[in-house]
């Protein structure tokens, strides 16, 4: 694959034990791009999420990323918070996890805290209510009611993020994602249980946020119709391993995708073949 | 006796099925209480003067407490059924629904001014005037573990460690340096806040039991290093001749350049009692306007987002390890100027006086007060601190009545006195979000 990454994963394993969740993955995400990685259940999909977002430590392997302006990091030597503070990698996760009890502007008010850290003078100076934190807290204020425009929440911004419907839970999920104004974003399932409405919903907000921030995007997805709308590149995992990457048109057609799926899913090798027609 | 007679005709107003059930159920709880009562209250036994066993009879006593039991059953089942199910949605008109809000939101200004105003209006009574200042120290107590267990949801069992350090360096300071009071009221609560950070490391990675186990060793330790590490601490003897606080250098004492000839009026201990009043009150009002304002910044919001969900957290790049030291600081902070606070007005302070009693004790104002909630806790302290005091009259039975009301305040408010969580930040208007969102944290 030629051009400009801004991910690369390199000879990615992970073992747990005995069992190889993940055995010697490569592949690229390219920037401002929409990368999808898809696969049977099982196939290892989440655990490489989760290598790439410093939940888990590969075994071994690496995980390079590049920022716009050439700085390389090395994903796979950082660990939590530090992925998403320095390296500029947000996710969501295949289960919502909001804070249900916060409101959603608090939501992504919390999503903020790092660079609100900063402008409150690491909280002395927010204690003393210095003018400059209060510009900082407007800002971040119109960060967020920007997001909830987008995600069409503004008129709920003040209703506990736990009582909106589960398809507004998901874009909010997203939104705060890029509220902490992400390099690469990183998202588990976008499109689980939502019906057709929300999934073409999601589908113009995920292209709108290529488009408008420039963030590449890298997504786990099951649902094919939004994986083959909206991805610029898929790369298909089974077992731990890939066994075919492309553009979804050429993904479409490849036998070995056909049947990994038909051997792990029918239902799902139907539906990848019926998506594209 | 009077209660069985009237209930059983009560009872019969009821539904057919339901009055049966009652009675059934009744008369169970009488059967039981027979079968426990019959040895324990039926037949009384001694030893005699030879040391034979002596017993006598006392089923008139007994046939009380059947009846009482009968009765009780009853009673209870009746308002149960008045109350109707324990999570029914009560209907209330819009009216009341706005008195009781308004009523709300004045209970705080309300509470405000009248803590102002208590050295005003008992000035001669000086029972009332020392309780006020127990209440407001629970009530710092509270504020104070309030960030810790309330707002980042770590369960600390052993918050009066920092209480004993804080007491204990300000007594040490004043009475090996001569320190006064307004300087060592800082200094104990930065050592506080240092002991908490020390406290911190070792439980960062412990959640829910663990993490509570951990610091219920910690206050556990710290009270005995107190008792053992006698040439510093007095052992079990205590520090005693503890300085009291001056009004900028000048003592509230009879003396020529105490406060009282300086201003040319009598002198009066009762002075002193108010001056201790006033130093309490401010410290508990810096404690809450210290965390109101804390909840509105982004350290705050962490705090919260943690005991939300720790994963998001990481996922959103928040440090939880510098997250969760600061609210121990931050909380032992509070707890060690309570404890400088403590030991000024005492005079004398001994490791007695920092057992897991008042741990539990301030953890439960927070838990009662609803986590989180600063009114609730001010609440909580005055109902713990006052109603004990309330009961002292029941002489034995105090306990058992304070803990009987602790249980019903609990079924009847799960989530403590308030029992919602109140936005730190709107965009059209504050809306309470309801306790059933909110988490407990775990860890």
């Amino acid at each position: 694959m030629s051009g400009d990454p801004i991910l690369c994963v390199d000879r990615l394993s992970m073992r747990f034990g005995g069992i190889v969740a993940v055995n010697d993955l490569s592949f690229d995400a390219e920037r401002r791009k929409i990368t999808a990685l898809i696969g049977p259940n099982g196939a290892g999909k989440t655990t490489v999420f989760n290598c790439i977002t410093g939940f888990y430590k590969p075994t071994s392997g690496a995980i390079g990323l590049t920022h716009d302006d050439g700085r390389a990091i090395r994903l796979e030597r950082l660990n939590d918070f530090r992925i998403a503070k320095l390296a500029k990698v947000a996710r969501t996760f295949q289960n919502i996890r909001l804070f249900p009890g916060m409101t959603a502007l608090e939501n992504l008010m919390v999503a903020q805290h790092n660079a609100l850290m900063r402008a409150s003078g690491l909280t002395f100076l927010g204690l003393i209510g210095a003018p400059s934190w209060h510009h900082a807290e407007q800002a971040a204020i119109d960060l967020a009611r920007i997001w909830l425009d987008r995600i069409g929440l503004l008129d709920r911004a003040d209703d506990a993020a736990g009582n909106l419907p589960y398809g507004d839970q998901r874009r909010l999920e997203i939104a705060r994602a890029m509220c902490t104004q992400p390099a690469l974003l990183c998202l588990d399932e976008p499109a689980a249980g939502l019906n057709a409405r929300e999934s073409a919903a999601l589908s113009e907000l995920l292209l709108s946020i290529r488009a408008d921030q420039g963030t590449s995007i890298l997504l786990i997805e099951h649902d094919m119709s939004v994986v083959m709308q909206i991805s610029d590149h898929v790369v298909v995992m089974d077992h731990g391993i890939k066994i075919a990457e492309g553009t979804p048109r050429q993904i479409r057609d490849d036998p070995k995708v056909i049947a990994a799926y038909l051997g792990a899913d029918e239902e799902e090798a139907i539906a990848v073949m019926e998506s594209g027609t | 006796m009077g209660r069985s007679v009237s209930a059983p005709p009560a009872a019969q107003t009821s539904r057919a099925p339901g009055a049966a059930f009652i009675l059934k159920k009744a008369l169970i709880s009488a059967f039981v209480a027979l079968v426990l009562f019959s040895l324990m209250i039926g037949v009384r036994t001694e030893a005699g003067p030879q040391g034979q066993l002596v017993y006598w009879t006392r089923f008139d006593d007994l046939a009380v407490m059947v009846a009482a039991v009968f009765g009780g059953s009853i009673l209870v089942e009746l308002l149960r059924r008045w109350w109707g199910p324990v999570d029914a949605v009560r209907v209330v008109p819009p009216s009341v629904q706005s008195a009781l809000s308004l009523a709300g939101r004045l209970v705080a200004p309300a509470l405000l001014v009248f803590t102002f105003l208590v050295p005003v209006l008992f000035y001669n009574e000086r029972y009332i005037l020392d309780l006020a200042i127990l209440v407001l120290t629970y009530v710092m107590l509270g504020w104070g573990l309030n960030v810790v267990v309330g707002l980042a949801g770590l369960l600390d069992l052993g918050y009066v460690a920092f209480y004993a350090v804080g007491a204990y360096s300000y007594a040490l300071l004043a009475t090996n340096f001569g320190l006064s009071f307004w300087i060592c009221l800082p200094l104990a609560g930065i050592l506080a806040a240092f002991w908490g950070v020390l406290l911190g490391f070792p439980v960062l990675r412990l959640r829910g039991d663990y993490l509570a186990i951990v610091t219920l060793a910690f206050g556990e330790i710290i009270r005995l290093v107190l008792i053992n590490w006698q040439t510093l601490t007095g052992g079990p003897n205590g520090v005693t001749g503890i300085p009291r606080p001056t009004l900028f250098g000048i003592p509230l004492t009879p003396a020529d350049d105490g406060l009282a000839a300086l201003l040319g009026i009598e002198f009066s201990p009762t002075h002193r009692i108010v001056f201790l009043f006033y130093i309490i009150l401010a410290l508990a009002l810096l404690t809450n306007w210290v965390t109101i304002r804390l909840r509105r910044l982004p350290l705050g919001r962490a705090w919260e987002a943690l005991r939300e969900d720790e994963v998001a957290c990481r996922a959103l790049g928040i440090n939880t390890t510098t997250t969760k030291l600061t609210a121990f600081a931050t909380g032992a902070l509070f707890g060690g100027l309570a404890g400088a606070f403590f030991a000024t007005r005492q005079g004398f302070i001994s490791p007695e006086s920092f057992t897991f009693h008042e741990s539990a004790l301030v953890l439960a104002i927070v838990v009662l007060g609803g986590m989180g909630s600063q009114l609730g806790v001010a609440l909580a302290a005055l109902t713990m601190i006052g109603g004990f005091e309330l009961f002292r009259g029941l002489d034995q039975y105090r306990m058992l009545v304070f803990g009987m009301a602790m249980v019903l305040l609990m079924i009847w408010r799960p989530r403590g006195l308030v029992g919602h969580r109140a936005p730190t930040v709107f965009l059209k208007h504050s809306q309470a979000i309801s306790s059933d969102l909110v988490k407990e944290g775990h860890g």
